[in-house]
């Protein structure tokens, strides 16, 4: 029994430690005072100020939070759409492949679906004059496109849980279905909602791939920011910014268990 | 009950029928409710009873017939038009509200005054006795509590119908007696027609004036609970309501209104009473519930009554009544229950003892096989 709790614990230990320390490493390195990134030079903060003071990190960090706000609001009201319908329009012809095609994005790989986007953007281009330039409009309409699945999955898995009779109640009390929709249906996956949004801003947050696809010039978020400037050599403000994206991603991710955790006892 | 005194019926369902693809849920049946009349629709899972009423309700469109209240066609009036209320099963008591908001819904949506609004609620609550949990949310209350608050937000519009889902089905067993009579309190005070979907046939004889017994989409009988329990039309009431005895034989003889059937299965041949005897020959089945059956040590003298001799093969003791299995000769276990009169420690019968068993010629039924 006592060799198996060890057998257990270190096998526990290594998982772990496999996950957790690359990102340790650079939490660290992030308070290194010496110019190289991967020499340790003495505890200092240093590399937090530099980074505050450049304008081109600033600027890009602004970028994917605006990106990230539009495309989770976005989404979140196209996925909730999505969701509702799916689960609420009783079962119409077809129904198990659009369920099947909503999940889709989230399966596709990467390089697809910015491939795809890049092509329907240049296209409308030529057509139409529209989009005139590739940056803050055509990433959020990726990053929508993509996060949408996930925030359409949340809201049906919360509306499947949801006792149906609920809105029927609410019906046979007089409420037309819009009034319906308003009273009983949104209070109730609110929740569910909110989850959505959160997790869908961590992804966009997050997402290089399709971003470098439809960006234009001068469109540069964060995450294509950092892997330019890496290219040329890891600086240690890179490690810095890495460090307090860190804290921002796992305060969102912990938010977001707790309402999950809420909205499981109501 | 002031039910069944006039003509045309308070609502009328006619040649209502509802498929779901292949499936027939509901098998074009007609019905009559009386205004007052608290009617029960009693069947087994998946017999049509929800579909049927989630049709009276307007959640469901019928695949054809119509359905008449108070003498309006109101088929195809959505939900939220029709002056009837439901209680659900899962009472679906709104969770984002309190108690006074969820009561309060209904006539929010009629745009009633708030202060006639708040002067209702307040008359509902207390009829439910709910006066102190006015500012509670649901999960505060016990499942009890739960269901009246239902109660009194299906109520409080002053619904000419009450639709009723399984009322009783998830309350624990005393609850569920006290409640019984609780509902039946309330519908005589407002005197709203109550119609009750249930699978459990002592809530619906309990409650109820009239019984409509369904099965496969189709109404077996339709009638009080006295006439559906002791005149079942056919095999299926009879089993599905109580417990009954049955013995297959043919017709030997009937005359009198009374017919004598020769039964293989106990050996010899029964008499019943019978108001439309069937022809000679015709294969038929005599039913006797367990409680109609005496059972005694010694041969009863009466010859009139039908006697059928055993031994106790497996017995029952619920403390008012006991329950015992007779076997007899011909392999053939009959039920039987009696009252436990009188207060003793010894038992009348026990197992593996010789008995006989009789009942009245009256006390048997005819039934088709």
């Amino acid at each position: 029994m006592k060799g198996n709790s060890r057998f257990v614990i270190s096998v526990l230990a290594f998982g772990y430690a496999f996950l957790y320390l690359p990102l340790l490493s650079v939490i660290v390195y992030s308070f290194n005072d010496s110019q190289l990134a991967t020499v340790w030079g003495g505890f200092s903060m240093r590399w937090y100020g530099e980074l505050f003071k450049n304008s081109q990190i600033i600027d890009a960090l602004m970028l994917s939070l605006k990106v990230a706000v539009s495309a989770a609001t976005m989404a979140t009201l196209f996925g909730t759409m999505a969701g509702v319908a799916l689960s609420r329009f009783g079962r119409f012809r077809g129904r198990n492949l659009f369920t099947g095609m909503i999940t889709s994005p989230m399966v596709m790989p990467e390089v697809i679906t910015g491939l795809s986007l890049l092509l329907l953007f240049v296209s409308l281009q030529q057509l139409t004059g529209w989009p005139s330039q590739r940056g803050y409009g055509t990433i959020t309409i990726a990053h929508t496109t993509f996060a949408m699945a996930y925030v359409a999955v949340i809201v049906q898995s919360r509306l499947a849980a949801m006792d149906e009779s609920l809105e029927e109640a609410a019906m046979d009390l007089g409420g037309r279905p819009f009034r319906v929709m308003i009273d009983i249906t949104l209070p109730l996956i609110a929740p569910a909602m909110l989850a959505g949004w959160l997790l869908a801003f961590t992804l966009s947050l997050d997402d290089l791939v399709i971003a470098s696809f439809v960006s234009g010039p001068g469109g540069s978020t964060l995450p294509m920011l950092i892997f330019s400037k890496v290219k040329l050599g890891v600086t240690p403000d890179i490690n810095a910014l890495a460090t307090l994206i860190m804290l921002f991603v796992s305060a969102g991710v912990v938010l977001a268990w707790a309402i999950g955790r809420r909205m499981q006892k109501a | 009950m002031t039910a069944r005194s006039s003509n045309s019926a308070f609502i009328e369902v006619r040649k209502l029928s509802k498929h779901f693809g292949d499936f027939v849920a509901v098998d074009a049946v007609s019905l009559k409710i009386e205004r007052g009349e608290l009617f029960s629709i009693l069947g087994g899972s998946g017999c049509g009873k929800t579909t049927l009423l989630r049709m009276l309700a307007g959640f469901e469109t019928p695949t054809s017939g119509q359905v008449f209240l108070d003498g309006v066609d109101i088929t195809n009036q959505p939900p939220y038009e029709r002056p009837v209320n439901m209680m659900f099963q899962s009472y679906a008591v709104f969770p984002h509200m309190t108690v006074e908001q969820n009561v309060a819904y209904g006539l929010k949506k009629e745009r009633l005054p708030k202060e006639e609004t708040a002067s209702r609620v307040r008359e509902m609550l207390s009829l439910v006795k709910l006066d102190d949990f006015g500012a509670r949310k649901p999960n505060q209350l016990s499942g009890g509590q739960r269901q009246r608050v239902a109660l009194a937000r299906a109520l409080v519009k002053k619904p000419k119908v009450l639709l009723l889902d399984e009322p009783l089905a998830a309350l624990d067993k005393k609850l569920r007696e006290h409640t019984q009579f609780e509902l039946m309190n309330i519908q005589d005070e407002l005197g709203i027609t109550f119609v009750v979907v249930t699978h459990d046939q002592e809530e619906a004889m309990i409650l109820s004036n009239r019984i409509a017994v369904m099965e496969k989409g189709r109404f077996e009988q339709i009638g009080t609970p006295k006439e559906v329990y002791e005149f079942p039309r056919n095999r299926f009431v009879a089993d599905f309501i109580g417990t009954i005895n049955t013995f297959d034989g043919v017709v030997q003889n009937s005359g009198d209104g009374i017919v004598t059937v020769a039964s293989d299965e106990c050996g010899q041949s029964l008499r019943a009473l019978c108001d439309k005897p069937p022809k000679n020959g015709s294969d038929v089945c005599i039913a006797v519930r367990p409680e109609k059956i005496f059972i005694s040590q010694y041969k009863p003298d009466n010859h009139e009554d039908a006697c059928l001799e055993g031994v106790v093969e497996d017995l029952g003791y619920f403390g008012n009544l006991s329950l015992y299995r007779i076997r007899l000769a011909t392999g053939k276990v009959v039920q039987v229950s009696s009252q436990n009169r009188r207060r003793s420690i010894e038992r009348s019968f026990d197992w593996d003892d010789n008995v006989y068993i009789s009942w009245r010629p009256r006390s048997a039924l005819v039934l088709e096989p």
